[in-house]
């Protein structure tokens, strides 16, 4: 049995704004039998204000507590402050919401955002905003929607994926594929913001180069010595000391107080420096 | 959901497919090997050492239940693992054959075996259900080939309740040289199995579908099948399965399958009867509801429903409100939000998958039970049924559209 939170339960068992808004202006329907669930949401607009919002679902027990969440959130909202809601929104709304879950607060937002564009003339598509390869097709879960949501909610699991989306949740052929699309993702994300994020091997590589030869060199010069970068495996960064250092009593304190602290503070503080031939 | 108010403090359990209450003859049964006759069955002295007589009391018994030989029973912790022994057990004893034909709605402990067969270059063909869940035997047939090792085929499934042809398969497997598995989980105590009679060369069951504790099982093997262990370790079981035997569950399995002996026709009577009362009393009062899968032959507890346009897991929910317990082949209440395997690989449409609920009974069911679910669940669809956007197949057709 899932744990629901008692607000999560208290909109199950007395969901608010059940029905169909007459004369509605807005409507979204998200969702499909196939997926099990389907959410259709109605709404009055008038002068740029949400007047009324009802829903009818089908689905399960927090899927209707999604829904109903909904409803109450943008009820007398403007609509452009209401366009900003996320699934996320809804989730703290409800007092969270079980992981295997969450799918049910996503398809409140894609249901708001479908109404919203069907007031403004707009036909909302599931790829409208989630262009791209359909990777579930169980689902019909794109490429698109799986990097979007992972960005937006820090997914980094097949699971977590899953969870959100439903991708993956049906035959479960495309779940290889969910884990190359999401690897990518961080990769990508990590190359944006190099200087946080875990690097690549050849980004690693290229930055121990450079402080190397900016950092490291420019010092053991001013004493005679020289240092070559042989190889990195992994965290093991493997140099050859040579000039005055090579045959210094004192290399091995060159070797771990300098290059290494220097490659630590300004690289990867995992970082370890072995000389070549002696490891 | 609180307007129905005959809500009852006592849980009308229905899920006896998934788990059943431990009968207080059995839980009579375990103690004294719980409190002071602790010994360990392979002691050299006799506090330990006697208690094989105990252990030899309740293989006769679960020997007597199935019709078969008590050397013959191997106790295993649970199903699962006795479904997990009988196919690697095999595939271990017999390298030269490379192939294994069973289906597509057997249990988990059978179905994800697959991919780790298929990893270790053996072929796996799952046969096909129709959309009654019924098998095809002509398909089975022309699935063998030289160097299949064996047929695995449940006796009978654990989310519709239909029984498979076991004696027919049984018999085209000793007639092509092929070896054949059955798991009885839930058959057994339900339904008479003679093994004396019925050509079945291995077959796993479990102690708590009939009113033992969880945590252990047991594995037929016919005499003279080669097996090898899955558990290897001591001397225990004939050296088929190490590990200290389960003395006070073992006790319990037995006195649990002497009772479930004496209970069987009951079983066929009167449980029978309450689940055809509670079946027909739903099809008859709430609209767009059918049987999922064929209803004979079928287990005599065991009803699967689809209930259009609503979802199993809210149903579940609010039925749970009335302390009522039963399952869902929904995907939204599975953890892996996939829906029922079974009901899929019928053709079941999904608005009858996602809105599918099992009640399975057992003896310690009464009408009054059945009664009281019947006036409260057409309320409860009713109700879910108004929040759904879907009332006809055009709706779900047009959703979205």
């Amino acid at each position: 049995m899932w744990k629901y939170s008692d607000r999560v339960i208290d909109h199950y068992e007395n969901p608010r704004n059940v029905g169909v808004v007459e004369n509605a202006n807005a409507t979204g329907e998200v969702g499909s039998i196939v997926c099990g669930d389907a959410l259709r949401l109605t709404l009055k607009i008038e002068d740029g204000i949400i007047k009324e919002a009802r829903f009818k679902t089908f689905g399960c027990g927090s899927a209707i507590a999604a829904a109903s969440a909904l409803t109450e959130m943008i009820k007398g909202k403007r609509l452009e402050e209401a366009a900003k809601i996320t699934n996320k929104n809804i989730v703290d709304y409800l007092g969270g919401l079980p992981q295997a879950k969450m799918h049910c607060s996503v398809m409140g937002q894609e249901a708001l955002e479908a109404a919203i564009l069907d007031y403004r003339g707009e036909k909302f598509d599931h790829k409208v905003e989630d262009e791209g390869e359909i990777i579930c097709k169980c689902f019909g879960v794109t490429d698109q929607k799986i990097r979007r949501v992972a960005l937006e909610n820090n997914l980094h699991t097949v699971e977590e994926i899953t969870d959100y989306t439903k991708a993956g949740g049906g035959c479960g052929s495309c779940l290889y594929r969910i884990e190359e699309i999401i690897d990518e993702l961080w990769e990508e994300q990590a190359q944006k913001n190099n200087a946080g994020g875990k690097m690549t091997p050849v980004q690693k590589m290229k930055k121990i180069e450079a402080v190397i030869e900016e950092e490291i060199r420019p010092l053991l010069r001013r004493d005679g010595g020289d240092i070559e970068l042989i190889d990195v495996k992994d965290n093991q960064v493997v140099v050859r000391l040579m000039g005055m250092c090579a045959g210094c009593h004192a290399a091995v304190l060159t070797l771990k107080g300098l290059v290494e602290e220097k490659l630590r503070e300004l690289v990867d503080p995992d970082l370890e420096v072995v000389q070549d031939g002696l490891h | 959901m609180g307007s129905i108010n005959s809500y009852r403090e006592k849980i009308v359990y229905l899920d006896n497919n998934a788990t059943t209450r431990v009968a207080p003859e059995a839980l009579e049964a375990m103690l004294p090997f719980l409190r002071e006759k602790y010994g360990n069955p392979s002691s050299m002295h006799s506090f330990g050492g006697d208690l094989d007589i105990e252990l030899d009391r309740a293989r006769r018994r679960i020997a007597s239940l199935l019709g078969c030989q008590p050397q013959e029973i191997v106790f295993t912790s649970c199903g699962s693992e006795s479904d997990n022994f009988a196919i690697r057990g095999l595939v271990d004893a017999y390298p030269e054959k490379r192939h294994i034909i069973t289906t597509t709605v057997e249990h988990p402990a059978i179905k994800n075996q697959i991919p780790y067969l298929k990893k270790r270059g053996l072929r796996v063909t799952e046969i096909a259900v129709d959309g009654k869940g019924n098998i095809d035997l002509n398909r089975i047939e022309e699935a063998i080939e030289e160097d299949t090792l064996l047929i695995s085929c449940m006796y009978a499934n654990n989310e519709t309740g239909v029984i498979f042809p076991v004696r027919e398969i049984g018999e085209l497997a000793r007639r092509r040289g092929v070896l054949f598995h059955s798991d009885a989980v839930q058959a057994l105590g339900k339904l008479p199995i003679d093994l004396n009679d019925l050509p079945i060369d291995l077959l796993s069951f479990s102690g708590h579908k009939i009113h033992a504790p969880k945590g252990i099982g047991g594995l037929f093997i016919r005499r003279g099948i080669k097996i090898r262990p899955l558990i290897i370790g001591g001397h225990q079981e004939r050296s088929r399965r190490g590990g200290t035997e389960n003395l006070p569950y073992i006790a319990a399995l037995g006195r649990a399958a002497e009772l479930a002996a004496e209970n069987i026709n009951e079983e066929k009577s009167r449980v029978a009867y309450l689940r055809d009362k509670l079946e027909v009393g739903i099809l008859s009062a709430i609209e767009s509801t059918e049987v999922n899968g064929t209803t004979e032959p079928r287990l005599p507890n065991t009803t699967n429903i689809g209930i259009h346009f609503i979802e199993g897991e809210a149903l579940l929910l609010a039925m749970d409100k009335y302390n009522i317990a039963a399952s869902t082949g929904s995907a939204c209440a599975s953890g892996s939000l996939q829906p029922s395997h079974v009901l899929r690989a019928m053709g079941v449409p999904f608005t009858s998958i996602h809105g599918s609920v099992r009640f399975s009974l057992s003896i310690y069911n009464t009408e009054e039970e059945i009664d009281y679910v019947l006036q409260v669940l057409p309320e409860i669809v009713e109700k879910l049924r108004r929040l759904s956007p879907f009332h006809s197949l055009e709706d779900v057709k047009a959703f979205g559209v």
